[in-house]
């Protein structure tokens, strides 16, 4: 049985700003279920003292001190700008949301 | 919309209940941001302070900073909240330009600090406000629409985006639903956010400035009727003043209250406050709010602060002020009434540093509840926003203190130093206010005043020393009010005995 539907893909597609044709939901689709698949598996062989892990190495509290560091020039860091006016980023108006 | 019954605000509370909520936002004072080594110095020139971690370019690397944790740590103790031995980084993604990584590092399910509390004092009277979280999370840039008519969102054209702000501490303080405040809402809202924010600041974590951001506050609000389950909430943002935390929840209860009243429902979103007519409108609604796909930030390794390190912190936290304002009240001699309506005035701390910058506090609450509430009042400001210091306050009796200028000449004073000319000394000397001392000119002046009221005179001469009065009324005007009336006095019954 798939574990992903076609509407769950399309979901995601909505919510990474990528626009999918119907043809390729039916692709994704497929393609991740095949991989949801396989990690599932692993789930299956991880034992009940196997806690879920998001990090690979066993490192707690790496900290900095509180103390400036030099950054950029507004120059270098409007260089990498599509786009820049009045010494700001400038990027097309954002509809249906505030700031 | 069907027509929507209005009703006042005595009649919302009596038919329904109010429950609220507060998130707070507050910049921590750090002097680097979140991740990164950038300056988070307020003001500066757009696009000054940034680097690659907060541009979010590709291949840069968060580190925590340890001031930040240390800070939010030290907030979640002063609120009596248990601090977690272990929690993770989480990514929040949104697309919105204000973040350039398209994500924000926040904390999720596993906030730095759970279940605590604030005591607050409402008119004399103990509340305690549960505290559900406080986690630590990036600010965001700021964004300046341009080409709309308003300098709104809606309806610009372009926005162009400032990152200075963007990644500098953010701590965010979540209360837990106040329920059973009835009328008092909007006044305990105002009250807790009033002494959050003296908490935060006496730990010297933050200049919790709402007027320049560096704390905000968003409002939840819902209603029900008395015995009935909570009702549907709504999120009021861009509340950012104290007082303005009070319109809101009101402007809400009585918007609500209408809605309901009608049969109406309320629908649970975002609304947005406006200062100039203190009600709130609609913004995106709740159900078609970003799925943000939270997951563990897999660039920062877990933080797990030492149970010796939180016990440290936790002696070294300063007095709170609650227990310094009772402290103070004693030290002041003022009574319960005389505190209250300087902690309503919001002048507690401007009379502590000009009580510490040597004047008495009667003084000192003299000028800020009189001339300063009534300046205040007059111009729709806050007293600390009024740009008179508690050092130029000090400045100003001093100089009363010392003759120079009397308590009339001292309020025209104030006026310069309001308009910003300057110190009250600068003032005084670019108006010529100094009081006239010149005990030549002052007798001069009397003299003229009793030969010009020979009638009042004759009075004082015969012993009655209340019609002086009217004597010293014409020297002061003759000397265009900058004499010492004390002195007049004494010069006018010297004359005339």
């Amino acid at each position: 049985m798939a574990t992903i539907s076609r509407e769950e893909v399309a979901h995601l597609a909505r919510l990474a700003r990528l626009a999918v044709t119907d043809d390729e939901l039916d692709t994704f689709a497929g393609q991740l279920d095949v991989i949801l698949q396989a990690v599932a598996q692993v789930g299956e062989v991880a034992a009940v003292d196997v806690p879920p892990t998001s990090h690979s190495v066993p490192l707690t509290n790496v900290f900095r001190d509180d103390v400036v560091v030099p950054g950029l020039t507004r120059d270098e860091a409007l260089s990498g700008a599509p786009d820049a006016e009045d010494n700001r980023f400038r990027v097309p108006r954002i509809l249906d949301e505030e700031a | 919309m069907s027509t929507v019954t209005q009703l006042s605000y005595d009649e919302a509370v009596a038919r329904f209940e109010p429950v609220i909520g507060l998130e707070t936002h507050v910049e921590l004072g750090t002097n680097t941001k979140m991740f990164c080594g950038c300056p988070t110095e307020f003001g500066a020139e757009p696009n000054t302070q940034v680097c690659p971690v907060c541009l979010g370019l590709p291949g840069a690397l968060p580190v925590a900073n340890r001031a930040a944790i240390e800070a939010t740590i030290r907030i979640g103790l002063a609120l009596n909240c248990s601090i977690a031995p272990w929690g993770r980084f989480a990514r929040k993604n949104y697309f919105y330009p204000d973040m350039p990584k398209n994500f924000q590092i926040s904390q999720y399910d596993e906030p730095l600090c759970v279940d605590g509390y604030l005591d607050v004092d409402v008119d004399g009277e103990l509340v305690r406000i549960g505290i559900e979280r406080v986690h630590l999370e990036e600010d965001t840039g700021k964004s300046l629409h341009v080409g709309g008519s308003t300098g709104r969102i809606h309806g610009a054209t372009e926005s162009l985006v400032d990152y200075n702000r963007a990644g500098i501490p953010l701590v965010e303080i979540v209360t837990k639903p106040v329920p059973g405040t009835g009328a008092r809402a909007p006044q305990i809202a105002k009250a807790y956010v009033t002494e959050l924010r003296d908490v935060i600041r006496s730990l010297g974590v933050s200049d919790v400035r709402m007027e320049q951001g560096s704390m905000r506050c968003d409002v939840n609000t819902s209603l029900n009727r008395p015995g009935a389950e909570w009702g549907t909430r709504t999120e009021t943002k861009n509340v950012n003043s104290l007082r303005s935390v009070e319109r809101a929840v009101r402007s809400e209860i009585i918007r609500q209250s209408g809605v309901l009243e009608s049969g109406g429902t309320i629908t649970q979103e975002t609304r947005h406050f406006h200062e100039t007519t203190g009600d709130t409108t609609s913004g995106r609604s709740k159900e078609t709010a970003t799925d943000y796909r939270y997951f563990p930030e897999p660039d920062l390794v877990p933080l797990a602060p030492a149970a010796e390190w939180i016990a440290e912190l936790k002696a070294a936290l300063p007095e709170l002020p609650r227990v310094r304002r009772q402290r103070q009240q004693a030290d002041w001699g003022f009574s319960d009434l005389d505190m209250q309506s300087v902690l309503n005035a919001g002048a507690w701390e401007l009379i502590e540093a000009t009580v510490a910058a040597g004047t008495t506090a009667a003084a000192a609450r003299k000028w800020w509840l009189g001339e300063l509430a009534r300046h205040a009042n007059e111009t729709d400001t806050e007293l600390d926003a009024l740009g008179v210091s508690p050092q130029a306050v000090a400045e100003l009796q001093g100089l009363v203190d010392a003759g120079k200028i009397n308590d009339k000449l001292a309020r025209v004073v104030l006026e310069g130093v309001i308009a910003g000319e300057g110190t009250p000394a600068e003032v005084v000397t670019a108006r010529g206010l100094e009081v006239v001392s010149d005990e030549g000119a002052l007798t001069k002046a009397v003299d003229e005043a009793i030969a010009a009221n020979p009638d009042i005179a004759a009075k004082v001469r015969d012993g009655k020393v209340a019609a002086a009065g009217a004597l010293v009324g014409a020297v002061m005007k003759a000397t265009g009010g900058k004499a010492d009336a004390k002195t007049v006095r004494e010069l006018v019954i010297a004359r005339l005995s």
